[in-house]
């Protein structure tokens, strides 16, 4: 015979339980399903005189780069001017009518630039956890964020990338990003796929 | 004290026993996960014309494999499926099968199976007890299938062996195999294990085998998992080399000198030079060989496999199960060629780009073919390494980030080739080069082709007209450069 006093407490317990789960059922549904687009870090607005700059634009229906000229603003130190270029890259590529989409919240934290001429491009996890998978689509990313940096920063000879700011094996498993860049290898690789 | 009063007749004791027995299940539980997951079942099939391991699913308490993926490597298969039915053709013999139902027809006639038909995903699973009786029906051949080791030969393919000791001193134990074998070789203390997965091997007459020498006594013929082994038993440490085209494996006893080296079969061939790999844990440990293998002329690569799935190419299709029906039907075209070809995978297994280039530079092969798929555009893109900065080679050994570039003239002829051949085809191609591992760390000619769908869509990229055109193209463009490539070595 179970005491009267635990079959309360249980049924209590049971209500409890039932009125929560409702509760949290109701909340999410209130709960706006697409919280990306506006957690999604904004950098603040450059406060630097406008330059014309050439930015390697990828283009997937012809699997290509293209040489595109635009005007952003460009601080007048040379890191700070190359974050500025690859973020003006990610906005063609993260807007509307991309032609080349990347994560919702693909993000380059910042680049690097080390004597004697390497830079080091730090790009978020989401960048490359949800990049497309595939040869041609991950080399033309990683060729045009770096032919636009060595096209509009003088003095780069080599390029890193990192993610999180750890070294990874590949974009998004092909393009191998565990070694050194060779601007020269690059320049000839954005050639080819011009 | 009411509160410490039992209720319910439920005792202390038994409150005890039963927190007991779920912290036991508790702990049970991921122990018996971790030691299933490490046990994967496999099946091995011998036939003519391939021979490969697929995995085996348990369903039901039975175990199951795929019947397309059995089928694919020999010969011509096509399905049609719906919820209802599954009908598979291979050459003219036309079957269907029902899901749930322990049933099916082929050529016309039907077949009790051993347990129920499942269809997952569009694959076809059927009962490993019941390939000796379907697989006849599409073969028209005999099939001899050993269930308790899961080995199944088609045909009358089998490898026999003899072995004996010597008299020299140190003696030795050769063993003769009536065609070229590979295995995989591990030693331990008072023992050598060679492991045939991809031989017919077939037992000797006795499972023991005693010699009348004290350093090597016996050794042990065991099959188990899809696999034959042969186990030496010695009171020294030994060493297993290879002659006569893999056809002789002679055991002896290990050289001091030799004991003393720690690194694997690249620098046993002093000839040529060797690409030394990064010190990695556990790399290539399960899939090189101690001792130098016969050489291939070609070696295909299957790109990505095991958890690693590449590229989701639909909702159905995983890059890796592409790649590897691509690379099983691109061997055979090239054999068809006399091209001898060794595949770096034959089944759904996970291995590093190390281990796939260690493999290759191991083969001492004259042409590495990595086969990709995509569902991003049309047609077919070749790709040669594109090198990243690398250090310095020194002397016969090259530098592993760079070992490609003094091959990258030849990897760029047989590009040129597939290509034409290709066009000739009227395949969309391009070529280009691509930062793409295991490229530059392969010494011979390399190259990656990366496969996307006909304008048809994507779901062509899977049929075998198509990988049959892409596969033609592949083998006739490297065997028109046949002689450059063997004149470049």
């Amino acid at each position: 015979m179970i005491p009267r006093h635990l079959a309360i407490a249980v049924a209590v317990m049971f209500a409890v339980t039932i009125g929560m789960s409702v509760y949290i059922w109701r909340t999410r549904r209130m709960v706006p399903t697409e919280p990306a687009a506006y957690s999604h870090p904004v950098a603040p607005p450059v406060e630097a005189p406008t330059e014309e700059v050439t930015l390697y634009v990828a283009h997937d229906d012809i699997g290509a780069l293209r040489a595109q000229t635009a005007r952003i603003p460009l601080p007048s130190g040379r890191q700070e001017r190359a974050e500025e270029l690859l973020r003006a890259l990610l906005r063609l590529y993260l807007g509307p009518s991309s032609s080349h989409p990347l994560p919702a919240v693909a993000e380059v934290h910042d680049v690097y630039l080390v004597d004697p001429g390497l830079a080091v491009i730090d790009l978020n996890s989401a960048f490359a956890d949800g990049h497309r998978s595939g040869i041609l689509v991950e080399e033309l990313t990683i060729a045009s964020l770096a032919r636009t940096l060595s096209a509009n920063v003088p003095g780069i000879n080599r390029i890193k990338i990192l993610v999180d700011g750890k070294g990874r094996d590949t974009l998004a498993g092909h393009a191998d990003i565990s070694g050194f860049y060779d601007v020269e290898a690059v320049d000839q690789l954005a050639a080819e796929l011009q | 004290m009411r509160w410490n009063r039992p209720v319910s007749g439920v005792g202390p004791g038994q409150s005890r026993l039963v927190i007991v027995t779920v912290i036991v299940v508790a702990v049970m539980i991921p122990v018996l996960l971790s030691v299933g997951a490490g046990d994967q079942k496999r099946i091995s099939i011998y036939s003519g014309s391939a021979n490969y391991t697929l995995n085996v699913q348990d369903r039901d308490g039975k175990e199951y494999v795929d019947l397309l993926e059995i089928l694919q490597p020999l010969g011509a298969t096509s399905i049609r499926s719906d919820r209802s039915s599954w009908r598979l053709r291979f050459g003219n013999a036309e079957s269907e099968f029902i899901p749930e139902k322990a049933r099916a027809r082929i050529r016309g006639s039907d077949f009790d199976l051993p347990g129920k038909f499942k269809l997952e995903n569009g694959r076809g699973l059927v009962p490993l007890a019941s390939l000796s009786t379907l697989l006849p029906q599409f073969l028209g051949a005999p099939v001899a299938f050993r269930e308790s080791s899961r080995r199944l030969f088609i045909g009358n393919v089998s490898v026999h062996f003899v072995a004996q000791v010597n008299r020299a001193n140190p003696p030795s134990l050769v063993m003769e195999f009536s065609s070229p074998v590979n295995p995989m070789i591990a030693t331990e203390p008072g023992k050598l294990r060679m492991v045939f997965t991809h031989e017919p091997l077939v037992p000797p007459g006795s499972q023991t085998l005693t010699f009348d020498s004290k350093i090597i006594p016996s050794a042990n013929y065991a099959e188990s998992n899809g696999a034959a082994e042969i186990a030496v038993n010695s009171s020294v440490p030994l060493l297993a080399s290879f002659s006569n085209d893999g056809r002789t494996i002679t055991i002896a006893p290990a050289p001091q000198r030799q004991l003393q080296t720690s690194i694997p079969a690249p620098e046993q061939q002093p000839a040529s030079a060797t690409a030394i790999a990064p010190p990695q844990a556990g790399a290539a440990s399960s899939v090189t060989n101690a001792s130098p293998p016969a050489t291939y002329f070609a070696v295909v690569d299957a790109s990505h496999g095991g958890e690693e799935r590449g590229a989701a190419l639909s909702d159905q299709l995983s890059e890796k199960d592409v790649t590897l029906a691509f690379a099983r039907r691109l061997k055979q075209e090239l054999e068809a060629r006399g091209l001898s070809t060794q595949l770096v995978r034959d089944s759904d297994v996970s291995l590093t780009v190390e281990q796939r280039a260690i493999l290759t530079n191991a083969a001492h092969s004259t042409v590495y073919i990595c086969l990709h798929a995509t569902s991003e555009g049309n047609g077919v893109r070749l790709y040669t390494a594109m090198l990243p900065a690398g250090a310095e080679s020194r002397g016969p050994f090259l530098d592993w980030d760079t070992a490609q570039s003094a091959s990258r003239a030849t990897s760029q002829v047989v590009e040129t080739s597939l290509a034409t051949e290709f066009e000739k085809r009227q395949v969309a191609v391009r070529s280009l080069m691509a930062p793409l591992r295991p490229l530059n760390n392969v010494t011979t000619a390399a190259i990656a082709i990366e496969v996307a769908s006909p304008a048809s869509g994507i779901v062509d990229l899977n049929s075998p007209q198509y990988q049959q055109l892409i596969s033609e193209s592949i083998a006739s463009g490297v065997l028109a450069v046949r002689d450059k490539l063997g004149a470049a070595r």
